[in-house]
């Protein structure tokens, strides 16, 4: 028969995995370099968090080098992270056409086919003076 | 129900075998140094899958940590300012 | 009970670290592989933790914290040297 504590632990152990498996998916499938550093930074981060908090339920006697371990990866895992992105964006890495939002394009280019269809050659020369 | 451990051990062999596959397969010089320090560091965690802690410890401290800053190091050193 | 929600967070943890691996193998670019390389340190301190629950002994711990240590200064190393500054 266990106890509440031990049920506690187990579930924070398996809550702690399903993160780092979800930062290992956002490491895999991510499109560009800087979105990789954001997945496998901070789910990991969490997931170790969770981790080394269920083993703390399940043993509490191993309380302080849990915490310790738990202090230095807090203190050293976004350290790392933000000393890579600021090498990365030193080196000039170039950045994936999917991660940059430009909504405004897209509507400047309907309103342009509309004016098109209303009056072609009001249209057309309107097309020519801004490209001009 | 299978057994963890054997499980785990198999599949840090693998991960060794594929660091190792990478450090020897690829052309630049700084990505062989980095496999080096990850074929280095799953030793070490198989050290300790194998109940040898102190070896592990070793292993992490020497192999892992100080072989990779050093490489690193001396390669920044030599290159000047050509890197890759 | 806690037996089997252990192997469970062990078989999740095994595929996290296979995705990263997988990553370091592929990944196009320097820094890519050392971002796998980085998941990778934290998901074997992961792995310290768990055999250490496994097995039932503490002192597994003090690589887990000599990992925690170690792993910081080698990227820091990596990004110093991919900066052009040392």
């Amino acid at each position: 028969m266990e106890s509440l504590l031990d049920i506690t632990g187990g579930v924070l152990l398996v809550a702690g995995a399903v993160f780092l498996l979800l930062g290992g998916l956002g490491l895999w499938r991510m499109p560009d370099l800087f979105n990789r550093i954001q997945a496998g930074a901070k789910t990991t981060t969490l997931g170790t968090i969770l981790i080394l908090a269920g083993a703390a339920f399940l043993h509490p006697e191993w309380g302080f080098k849990l915490l310790l371990i738990g202090i230095f990866l807090l203190f050293t895992n976004p350290l790392s992270s933000q000393v890579l992105a600021r090498a990365a964006h030193r080196r000039n890495i170039e950045t994936s056409p999917q991660t940059s939002v430009d909504m405004l394009a897209d509507a400047f280019s309907q309103k342009a086919t509309s004016e098109n269809d209303l009056s072609e050659k009001a249209g057309s020369d309107k097309d020519a003076e801004e490209k001009s | 129900m299978i057994e963890i451990m054997p499980a785990l051990t198999l599949l840090f062999a693998a991960a060794m075998i594929g660091a190792a596959f990478v450090a020897i397969r690829v052309k630049q010089i700084s990505i062989a140094i980095l496999a080096a320090g990850l074929v280095s560091l799953l030793a070490s965690v198989m050290f300790l899958f194998f109940a040898a802690p102190d070896v592990a410890m070793t292993e992490a401290a020497i192999g892992s940590g100080l072989t990779t800053f050093l490489f690193f190091f001396v390669l920044g050193r030599v290159r000047g300012d050509k890197h890759d | 009970m806690v037996e089997s929600l252990i192997a469970v967070a062990a078989a999740l943890t095994g595929i996290a670290f296979l995705f990263a691996l997988l990553r370091f193998i592929k990944g196009p670019s320097t820094f890519d592989r050392v971002i796998a390389f980085d998941v990778l340190t934290v998901i074997s301190i992961t792995f310290i933790v768990l055999s250490a629950l496994i097995e039932e002994r503490g002192i597994y711990l003090d690589v887990a914290l000599v990992y925690a240590l170690l792993s910081f200064l080698g990227v820091i190393a990596i990004a110093r040297y991919l900066e052009g500054r040392f």
